[in-house]
Parts: C-alpha cells; sequence; structure tokens
C-alpha cells in the first residue's frame, strides 16, 4: 500500500459517496452540498492523474461557478419558507433495472479490456503545454467555445429577465 | 483468484479510474430518470459530465500519453457551463410561469 494507493481509495470514496447523496438524498440542499464534495473528489483524482491544470480549472469553474448557479436554481425554485424542500422520485423501479444493468455492462467492460497503456510519463506542468496547444491544434473549437459562451450569456439574461407579458 | 483480486486492488491504474467514472456516470443517469425536480436532474447531467471527463483524463494519462484528452476534457468544462447557466435560466422561466419545476407536472409549452 503505498501513499498513491491510499489516496486514490480516499478519493474514489468522497467522489462515489458524495455522488450517491446526490442521487439518493430527498433534501434538494443536500444534494447540492453533496455535489460540492464530489466535484472535490474529481479534482483530486485529476491531481492523481496529473492534470493539474484541469483541477484548477474544475475547482474554479464546477466549484465556484456551476455549484453556485445550481444554489441560486435551488433557492429560488423552492418554497424555502415552505416545508417543501423535499423532492420525490418517479419510475424508480425501471430505473433502478435499467441502471443497474448499464453499470454491469460497463463496469464489466471497463474491467475486462485489456486496454493498450503506455508508460506512466513523469509528472510535470501541463499549463504551457495546454494552452500552446489550444493555439495551434485546436485553435478553431478554441474560438467557437468563445462565442458559444457570448451567446449562452446572452440568452441566458434574455430568458431569465423577460417579463411576464412583455 | 481473491489473491489476484487483492493484488488487483492495491495497484490503482486505468481500470481503476475507468470503473470510478463508469459508477459516477450510472448515478447521474439515474438521478436523470428517476427525479422530479429538474434541478436535480441538471445535477444528474453535471455527474454525467465529470464521469466522461475523468474518461478523458484518465486515458491521456495512461493510453496516448499525449494532452489531448486534457484539452477536450476543457472544452466539456466549459460546454458544461454554458449549459448549466441556460438550463437554469429555463427552469426559473419555468417557476415563474408554472410555480412548478417538477418534470412530470410540466405538459406544456406555454399557458
Amino acid at each position: 500500500m503505498d501513499l498513491f494507493t491510499i489516496v486514490f481509495y480516499f478519493l474514489a470514496i468522497i467522489t462515489l459517496g458524495a455522488g450517491a447523496v446526490v442521487v439518493f438524498s430527498r433534501n434538494i440542499i443536500h444534494a447540492a452540498f453533496a455535489l460540492l464534495f464530489a466535484f472535490f473528489g474529481v479534482a483530486g483524482l485529476y491531481v492523481l492523474l496529473m492534470a493539474d491544470f484541469i483541477a484548477i480549472t474544475q475547482l474554479m469553474i464546477y466549484v465556484g461557478g456551476i455549484l453556485v448557479l445550481v444554489l441560486f436554481g435551488v433557492m429560488l425554485t423552492s418554497q424555502v419558507l415552505d416545508v417543501q424542500m423535499k423532492s420525490g422520485t418517479i419510475q424508480t423501479f425501471p430505473a433502478v433495472l435499467v441502471v443497474s444493468a448499464l453499470a454491469g455492462t460497463l463496469v464489466g467492460i471497463f474491467w475486462s479490456t485489456p486496454w493498450k497503456t503506455t508508460a506512466a510519463a513523469p509528472m510535470e506542468v501541463t499549463a504551457a503545454k495546454i494552452g500552446e496547444m489550444l493555439l495551434t491544434s485546436y485553435l478553431l473549437p478554441f474560438e467557437i467555445a468563445s462565442v458559444v459562451l457570448l451567446a449562452a450569456l446572452i440568452g441566458a439574461a434574455l430568458i431569465a429577465r423577460r417579463e411576464k407579458n412583455a | 483468484m481473491a489473491q489476484e483480486f487483492i493484488q488487483w486492488l492495491s495497484h490503482p491504474g486505468l481500470n481503476h479510474f475507468l470503473i470510478i467514472s463508469g459508477i459516477l456516470f450510472s448515478f447521474g443517469i439515474f438521478a436523470v430518470l428517476t427525479r422530479r425536480n429538474a434541478i436535480l436532474v441538471l445535477m444528474g447531467i453535471e455527474l454525467i459530465l465529470n464521469a466522461a471527463n475523468i474518461n478523458f483524463i484518465a486515458f491521456s494519462r495512461y493510453g496516448t500519453g499525449t494532452l489531448d484528452g486534457q484539452v477536450i476534457a476543457i472544452f466539456v468544462i466549459i460546454l458544461a457551463a454554458a449549459e448549466a447557466a441556460i438550463a437554469l435560466a429555463i427552469v426559473l422561466n419555468i417557476y415563474q410561469n408554472f410555480n412548478t419545476v417538477n418534470v412530470d407536472e410540466l405538459n406544456q409549452l406555454r399557458d
């Protein structure tokens, strides 16, 4: 048992445990805060995979941006003063069947396929290389992503602010 | 067999990360299928996107040895941010119009 193994299982338990709370908790606020821990666990897994820049991006965008948005959504659409912070589920039994079949298939495939792997490269700083790739071989998707973000920004503001009988 | 399994467990590699992402993906699908509240459905979608990103980065680390997977993961994160903003705007608008965000009660496009 080396340090990598211990940290890996620690992060795996955090990620999957928090993911389970997100999915199975009946309280929306609990689910939203469990999502925080799931995102942290995934960021830790990125660090274990030597993806330092992605891990920081994950923390800044998911934890700092998307999670706050989701919390705003929860607060603005639930009767917080009411007792109704709970959310029911529908079609639980068929969903359990479908999802366990899906999970079994996926884990079986991931488990049994002899993936062609290369020897893990030593740790190095990835930010500079990623920046170079974004401005050379991935320039077109990068620019399109900026246009998509601009459109999403304007569209979200327009949709959320629309007057009821405008 | 048991010895082999313990041996496999104690050396995390590509398969371990892929299996975690597979389980996380299944959780996300389960949330999308069963939750009544639209915001919880969105949280399920975020879990699915995170699972996909773990796959990209695990293969980038163990499979190819290049950084292409990480660049694609950045694009996935960008699109997740755009998707969350738009989807929450739509959910807020639906809440103003129908006073509910339960996906099983929303069966008309306008009131």
